[in-house]
């Protein structure tokens, strides 16, 4: 295995401080969307409750003003740190628009994507588009590239597509991070029946592709890894895999009923310490915060979950024609017949 | 050594300067008519990239992509490892890196393990991001039978392509319609299947670099009076034929070429069968929800009133394209062509 190695050195408590309360709100937010979908507000959700320093940790390795973001479904903490709205962000889950509402090319973190191991491959891409882009530039040896983060889970590995992904990030050496978040479930079917010799961040050897193994509950490791990985794809060195091994604490999602198999004894065992928990004794104990501070951090994630609560409230259903609009750039002919015809046909302008 | 690096083009800076434009008219196959068509829209837009399997070093298996990666160094013009669905999830990738990618599926039969990537990514990326991420892609592969090719390696998925929404489907005839159409569709925003028919690269023809004439809609091919034949690719000059043959018994038989297949010129089938009040359809994928079903229905809905005959199909068969041994039993020849004009002229109501 080609491993990665990366700096232990402790991350400033400021820095500490403001990703435990990124992760308070994700914690929060992510909670109250179950609750949102049990209330009727959203038909659904999918839940990231574990995840949160594997999220938050990996975004703070990131220059958002130049890096891209590829994530999956489970990605809202991930999409948080990096800036999305989250009302435009939960769209996606209200139903109002497949992918979400924010721009992608403004926030930098492609829509939300719903086939498994989809957005590796789009990673690469982008990715390679840096190098040529470097080399057009005639830029100098090392590099300094943007750098795509992908994220993608323990059964997203078992795509061809994930495969393919590595492969072309090998033989091209684009700057992207595979980021994998081994949360130790693919709906109901455990690590163990999912990834042939347990890791996918040992398989990035075949692919001659740099591997980082990290705890994916320890932020603070999360970051420093992420980091490696970044700086590593940046100066032109190649695609990098970080494996962070965490946890999924809730179900897959809110139709989910991890009860057909898994039991709670098993959830408390398997998950071992909350991310959340480690963090904040952590910093209480290192007299980074007080009670006090841990309590306004929460009422803080408390009142944003209350504004982006209403921001998803406030969300009516988008006009009709948006889905003729955004087909194509260039609407052919007979799609604006349709839409003509749908306007002539409905109430709805 | 890093692949990641450039390969210096052979004439370094040829790629960033646009050459003298292409004037007048001259003789070309369609393969190297194609081969222009690459080279000028490599040479106008400096983010457009040819990549696929062999069509770097090789120049293609068909030698479509012959030279251009010794004219615009292996940044531009790439091989990628041997996987369609890679081919075309980094196409996508590239486009959103603000590339236009001209990715090629090396036989038609072989997109269908990249099926997801089109259908799924490249198709709705644009819907999905509200016009925020556009997929500028212009995918070309060789296309239908007539080769004797082994399996897969010739099929008809103009039926695919045309009812996913998102694609666009172009298919040239003619070495003119080849250059032109493909300049055409590399100049999209959007993504264009582009199904060059692999049995015509070799066809000579005149290609007219001052007139493209109407690059939208279909074509007229061979006017005519007494019947409309409706097709693309191949099949269009079978039809000019088959238009020959009939000629001969003193029918006057016009050749619809329709070029696109998505979006199908409705308005092109009205005029034409409107004026001839008789259609037949031809084309080489299976008959059972193949595009000449559409075409059909877009004829009735126009045309009902002076419609003379049922529109007839003459297709393949709902089977999956067959070896070569076979191929002209199920490919629309010239005499299932002309039985098919038959059954129209003979037609006659209750």
């Amino acid at each position: 295995m080609n491993t990665l190695s990366y700096g232990r050195a402790a991350l400033p408590d400021a820095e500490l401080v403001r990703l435990f309360s990124q992760m308070t709100q994700v914690r929060h937010l992510d909670t109250s969307a179950i609750a949102w979908q049990r209330q009727g507000i959203l038909p659904g959700y999918a839940p990231m409750r574990g995840q949160e320093a594997a999220q938050v940790g990996s975004v703070a390795a990131l220059d958002m003003s130049r890096d891209f973001v590829f994530p999956t479904y489970r990605e809202m903490g991930a999409a948080l740190a990096a800036g999305v709205d989250m009302g435009e962000y939960m769209a996606t889950h209200k139903a109002t628009w497949n992918g979400g509402m924010y721009d992608a090319r403004e926030t930098r973190v492609t829509p939300i994507q719903t086939v498994i191991g989809g957005s590796a491959l789009h990673a690469v891409g982008w990715a390679h588009g840096q190098r040529l882009d470097a080399a057009a530039a005639g830029a100098d040896e090392p590099l300094d590239l943007p750098v795509a983060l992908v994220y993608l889970g323990d059964g997203a590995s078992s795509q061809g597509d994930i495969h393919e992904a590595m492969n072309f990030a090998g033989v091209f050496e684009t700057p992207t991070v595979f980021f994998v978040q081994n949360n130790g479930w693919a709906i109901s079917v455990p690590t163990e029946r999912q990834v042939a010799g347990g890791s996918v961040a040992a398989r990035g050897a075949g692919y001659g592709i740099a591997s980082i193994h990290v705890d994916g509950n320890d932020v603070e490791a999360v970051v420093q890894a992420t980091r490696a990985a970044v700086a590593h794809a940046r100066s032109g060195a190649g695609p990098a895999v970080v494996e962070a091994m965490t946890y999924r604490r809730g179900p897959h999602s809110t139709s989910d009923d991890p009860g057909r198999y898994r039991s709670l004894a098993e959830e408390r065992r398997d998950g071992g310490v909350d991310p959340m928990d480690a963090l904040r004794d952590r910093l209480l104990e290192a007299g980074a915060l007080t009670a006090e501070d841990v309590a306004a951090i929460q009422s803080e994630a408390e009142a944003f979950e209350e504004r982006v609560r209403a921001d998803v409230q406030a969300q009516g259903p988008r006009p009709g024609a948006e889905m003729f609009e955004y087909v194509y750039q260039e609407m052919p002919a007979p799609l604006r017949e349709q839409a003509a015809a749908w306007r002539e046909e409905s109430d709805h302008v | 050594m890093s692949n990641a690096v450039a390969t210096p083009p052979v004439d370094a800076g040829a790629g960033r300067t646009v050459p003298a434009e292409r004037t007048g008219r001259t003789t070309l196959s369609m393969n190297q008519a194609i081969n222009a068509a690459l080279h000028d829209a490599l040479a106008e837009n400096p983010r457009t990239l040819v990549l696929g399997e062999d069509v770097g070093r090789l120049g293609g298996v068909f030698r479509v992509t012959d030279g251009l990666q010794a004219k615009f160094g292996a940044d531009r013009v790439f091989d990628t490892p041997l996987a369609e669905s890679g081919i075309l999830g980094m196409s996508a990738g590239l486009a959103m890196a603000g590339y236009h990618p001209i990715p090629e599926v090396q036989f038609d039969g072989f997109t269908y393990p990249a099926i997801n990537q089109l259908v799924t990514q490249i198709a709705r990326m644009n819907f999905r991001t509200r016009g925020a991420l556009p997929m500028p892609i212009t995918l070309r592969m060789p296309s239908f039978g007539g080769i004797q090719s082994p399996e897969l390696h010739s099929e008809s998925l103009e039926w695919l392509f045309a009812h996913v929404a998102g694609l666009k489907v172009v298919s040239p005839s003619s070495p003119h319609q080849a250059y032109h159409l493909l300049r055409h569709a590399a100049q999209r925003p959007d993504p264009v299947v582009y199904m060059e028919p692999k049995s015509r690269y070799w066809q000579k023809g005149r290609v007219d670099f001052d007139e493209p004439g109407n690059l939208e809609g279909a074509h007229v091919a061979r006017a005519g009076r007494h019947l409309t034949l409706v097709a693309w690719g191949a099949m269009v000059s079978r039809c000019l034929q088959a238009a020959e043959a009939a000629a001969e018994d003193g029918l006057d038989v016009e050749v619809l070429d329709l070029r696109w297949l998505s979006p199908i010129d409705a308005d092109a089938l009205a005029a034409s069968i409107s004026k001839t009040r008789r259609a037949v359809v031809v084309h080489e994928a299976p008959k059972t929800a193949g595009l000449g079903a559409e075409v059909s229905q877009l004829i009735t809905e126009r045309c009902f009133g002076t419609l003379k005959a049922p529109v007839e199909r003459v297709t393949g068969f709902d089977v999956p394209f067959p070896s070569g041994s076979l191929e002209n039993e199920y490919i629309p020849n010239i005499d299932r062509i002309l039985y098919g004009i038959q059954r129209v002229l003979e037609y006659r109501r209750g």
